[in-house]
């Protein structure tokens, strides 16, 4: 009896019983289900939502990768046992040693991440008797790529809790939640373990333990130095864009985002519409900055000189900006839904995330509360988009009647 | 004022089994089966009993609250059984056809003479009342209602429709005939919409507004026209009639008799000689496919693939089809289909599925969900494919969760199930998007009216 037939017979005994989900979100793994269509169309089309949560997962594997790599670098470069590696291609940065402290920093996050936030998927889908869904797939991903490296493992698990149950769950589960359960995540960590989360030792690992010793090395991101009106040395342009920096494990290459974005783009899974907006919002801002610094509004002993006067597109590739709008703000859930909102929702986060980055300088990074504040406000947004059909509506109605 | 529309939100679902253009006669069915299922929100009175001899154009049963609104029947012959269900609803009538036919004569008419309110009360003693819906609601014509304009798609551009240009090639006086029956019937205009490019008998007709329409399903769908030329507010109803079921209105007309003979499009993969066929509403499918069908595991449908009723081989065609579709089930595992590249299944995404490669390959699609039911979760994707001017995801919910207000704000007023047909077919969490537009209708319909 093959395995296909022997995993059949288990279904169905097992049809109906408390374990079912459980049972079935195994099985549809291997298996594409045998279920046909009844009532309705006779026909379906090839995608369902694993398939398309599974293009989202690829698009991120090569952040992962690079994540994984930049660790080890950065690690070593800051204790000073490799060189600087110059580019995408350097000598000193696809090596084994990088990959090892990498991988045995960063592959324990995922694993944390995923069996814990997967655990309570499925107790949620025992109890409720749902199918398990897959929106989780991706969280799990997106949970490990923007958080400091050296993050201890427990406080990831309770984040992981916190975020699943309170960010999804409590609203119903997958498609029904405001907020999106990754950014949830990830703020839940920031305002209870600000330390972990913030300030200049976290993002290089082992910058944490070897503080105040002799081996003392920096953790500092440049968006905190550019707040402390500083910069980090021998850092260049093509470095940040490459990736060659400290920061959250997965968002620092933003070559490899601008793949995975015209991935998801040409796939047609992720939104271009909020992408592009969310771009467009930041550079309005940054240059908005910009005019304020060259019109000598502020002066350079100003605290918000340093992120204000960095030149607009510069904004781009320092910090998460890209990674949010590409992987973050997309989250069709949280997301607005109508396409002319699409465009509003992505611009304000754009827009949003600098000015917080800007007037914060304590905390830098401020896309995923940005983000987070648009969550809020999609459904707002598309409130007005759509009474602007029945509008129409109303007004087509007015002029027969008149 | 004609106009000529261009859909370009759509999808032509493109599937093996293209009926042939040759008619080919086969043996006259003599089982009929009429099912009061096809006839939403009907509740029917029997008039005639088990045992009953009936001349095709005898009314069966009427309309529990309208007893003037008559259901005839498609053929002569005798009562055979009447199959109820579940609280004595009754789910089939069953007659066995006479070897000759032999019709009730409504008498001839000459219907260039009559008034509205006489086209009105012989069509329903006629009984083609039947055949004139109406939107709102998308159920049939309340006689009593006055339309302000009644539409006819002379255009079907589902998954592989008849042809409507050849099947309505000969049948130009009937169609007149009934065309200005229709245009008595409203003040408004009777809007008739052909393909653009094709040789439609519809089109031109003196009497009717003339329209054509290009561009991927649903540009046929008569809400498509409707939404584009004169949409519904508030208040308002349009009547629809198909064109196939103008033949049938100016053959009682023209000669008097109720004749329900179509030509019918036996189409699908399923097919061995996908073809045309000439028969009766309520025929046998058994007769209809006879030696030109593999029935092994196969889906048999009354109607296309998108909108039809699930009948089997022992089923009958559905009052208001003429098609027939098999293709085969999709009732087993697919190992890891939800990750590898595809190529033999449509999708409306570029997600390792490779449909986009060459448009104008022809898929034998099964009739497998492709993956389970799930909350909504993506968007953007309903709005490439519905071409009218509502939000789909928004309706759907709005139906979903029974807010009335929201529903008519939205433009539930103008829907139907079939227009939700694309929609649910590229819908990544497999939810039943018509179901779910029925039901809200239904519900609008019980507190609305």
């Amino acid at each position: 009896m093959s395995l296909k037939n022997k995993l059949h017979n288990i279904k169905e005994k097992y049809k109906g019983k408390k374990m079912a989900p459980a049972f079935n979100a195994l099985h549809t793994f291997l298996y594409l289900p045998n279920e046909t269509t009844h009532g309705g169309t006779h026909v379906k089309a090839a995608d369902d939502l694993k398939r398309t949560m599974n293009i989202v997962i690829i698009a991120l594997v090569p952040c992962l990768i690079f994540g994984i790599f930049n660790a080890g670098y950065q690690h070593y470069l800051a204790t000073g046992a490799i060189e600087a590696s110059n580019g995408f291609l350097g000598g000193t940065f696809w090596t084994f040693d990088n990959l090892i402290h990498g991988a045995w920093k960063v592959l324990p996050l995922v694993i944390v991440s995923y069996g814990v936030g997967l655990a309570v998927e499925f107790l949620f889908a025992v109890i409720k008797g749902h199918e398990v869904e897959e929106g989780y797939l991706v969280t799990g991903m997106l949970v490990p790529l923007i958080v400091p490296v050296d993050i201890p493992l427990w406080m990831l698990a309770v984040a992981v809790i916190f975020g699943v149950v309170i960010g999804k769950e409590v609203f119903g589960g997958t498609g029904m939640n405001i907020l999106n359960p990754a950014l949830t995540i990830r703020a839940f960590l920031f305002f209870a373990y600000p330390t972990w989360m913030s300030g200049d030792k976290v993002w290089v690992s082992e910058a944490v333990e070897r503080a105040g010793t002799a081996d003392a090395i920096s953790g500092e991101t440049l968006l905190g130095a550019y707040a402390q009106n500083n910069t980090l040395p021998g850092v260049d342009v093509w470095d940040m864009f490459w990736g060659l920096i400290p920061g959250s494990i997965g968002e620092t290459s933003k070559f490899l985002i601008i793949i995975g974005a015209l991935f998801l783009i040409f796939t047609k899974i992720g939104s271009w519409r909020i992408m592009l907006s969310t771009v467009i919002g930041a550079l309005v801002m940054g240059l908005i900055f910009n005019g304020v610094v060259d019109a000598g509004w502020i002066s350079d002993s100003s605290k918000f000189y340093g992120l204000m006067s960095v030149p607009f597109w510069q904004h781009l590739i320092i910090g998460s900006v890209l990674f949010g709008a590409v992987y973050m703000a997309t989250d069709p859930v949280t997301a607005a839904q109508t396409n002319k909102g699409k465009w509003i929702y992505g611009f304000l986060i754009g827009f949003i995330s600098i000015m917080i980055r800007v007037f914060n300088p304590a905390y830098p990074e401020g896309v995923f509360l940005a983000i987070l504040l648009m969550n809020v406000f999609a459904p707002t947004i598309d409130h007005y988009v759509i009474q602007g059909n029945v509008k129409k509506r109303m007004k087509r109605l007015k002029v027969k009647t008149a | 004022m004609s106009k000529d529309i261009r859909i370009k939100k759509g999808l032509d679902i493109k599937l093996v089994g293209e009926a042939e253009k040759t008619t080919s006669a086969v043996k006259a069915s003599s089982h009929y089966a009429i099912k009061p299922e096809d006839f939403h929100n009907i509740i029917p009175k029997m008039l005639v009993k088990v045992g009953h001899k009936v001349k095709a154009g005898q009314a069966l049963f009427h309309s529990k609250v309208d007893e003037t609104l008559l259901f005839p029947s498609p053929v002569s012959g005798e009562i055979s059984e009447i199959v109820r269900g579940a609280k004595r609803k009754i789910l089939e009538i069953r007659i066995l056809a006479d070897a000759t036919q032999t019709h009730e004569d409504f008498g001839t008419k000459d219907v260039a003479k009559m008034s509205g309110d006489e086209v009105k009360t012989h069509l329903l003693t006629a009984g083609c009342w039947p055949f004139i819906k109406q939107r709102p609601y998308d159920v049939i014509a309340n006689p009593a209602n006055s339309p302000k304009a009644i539409f006819v798609s002379g255009y079907d551009s589902s998954p592989l429709a008849a042809d409507l240009d050849y099947v309505l090639t000969g049948k130009e006086a009937e169609l007149t005939a009934a065309l200005i029956a229709l245009s008595k019937l409203t003040e408004g205009s009777v809007h008739v919409v052909t393909k653009k490019g094709g040789n439609s008998p519809l089109a031109n007709v003196a009497g009717t507004t003339s329209h054509t329409v290009s561009g991927p399903h649903p540009a046929g769908n008569v809400g498509t026209h409707i939404n584009k030329i004169d949409p519904v507010n508030k208040g308002e109803t349009v009547w629809t009639v198909a064109a196939k079921d103008l033949v049938i209105i100016g053959e009682v007309l023209l000669t008097g008799k109720f004749n329900a003979t179509r030509t019918i499009a036996i189409t699908g993969s399923q097919i061995t000689k996908p073809q045309y066929v000439t028969g009766i509403a309520g025929a046998s499918i058994k007769d209809l496919i006879a030696g030109n069908a593999n029935i092994e595991n196969t889906r048999v449908i009354s109607g296309n693939v998108l909108t039809g009723r699930q009948e089997g081989e022992n089923g009958s065609l559905g009052y208001y089809d003429n098609q027939i579709t098999a293709i085969p089930e999709g009732d087993d595992y697919e190992f890891f289909g939800w990750n590898k590249p595809i190529f033999n299944k449509i999708s409306v995404s570029r997600a390792f599925t490779f449909s986009w490669l060459n448009p104008n390959k022809k898929y034998d699609l099964n009739t497998n969900t492709n993956g389970e039911h799930r909350a909504f979760v993506m968007t953007g994707t309903f709005e490439k494919v519905f071409p009218l001017d509502i939000y789909p995801m928004q309706t759907l919910k709005a139906c979903m969760y029974a807010d009335l207000d929201e529903m008519e704000a939205l433009g539930m007023y103008e829907v139907a199930p079939e227009d939700f047909a694309l929609t649910e077919f590229v819908c990544v969490s497999k939810q039943p998007h018509q179901k779910i537009i029925r039901e809200g209708l239904d519900l609008m319909l019980k507190e609305i009216g």
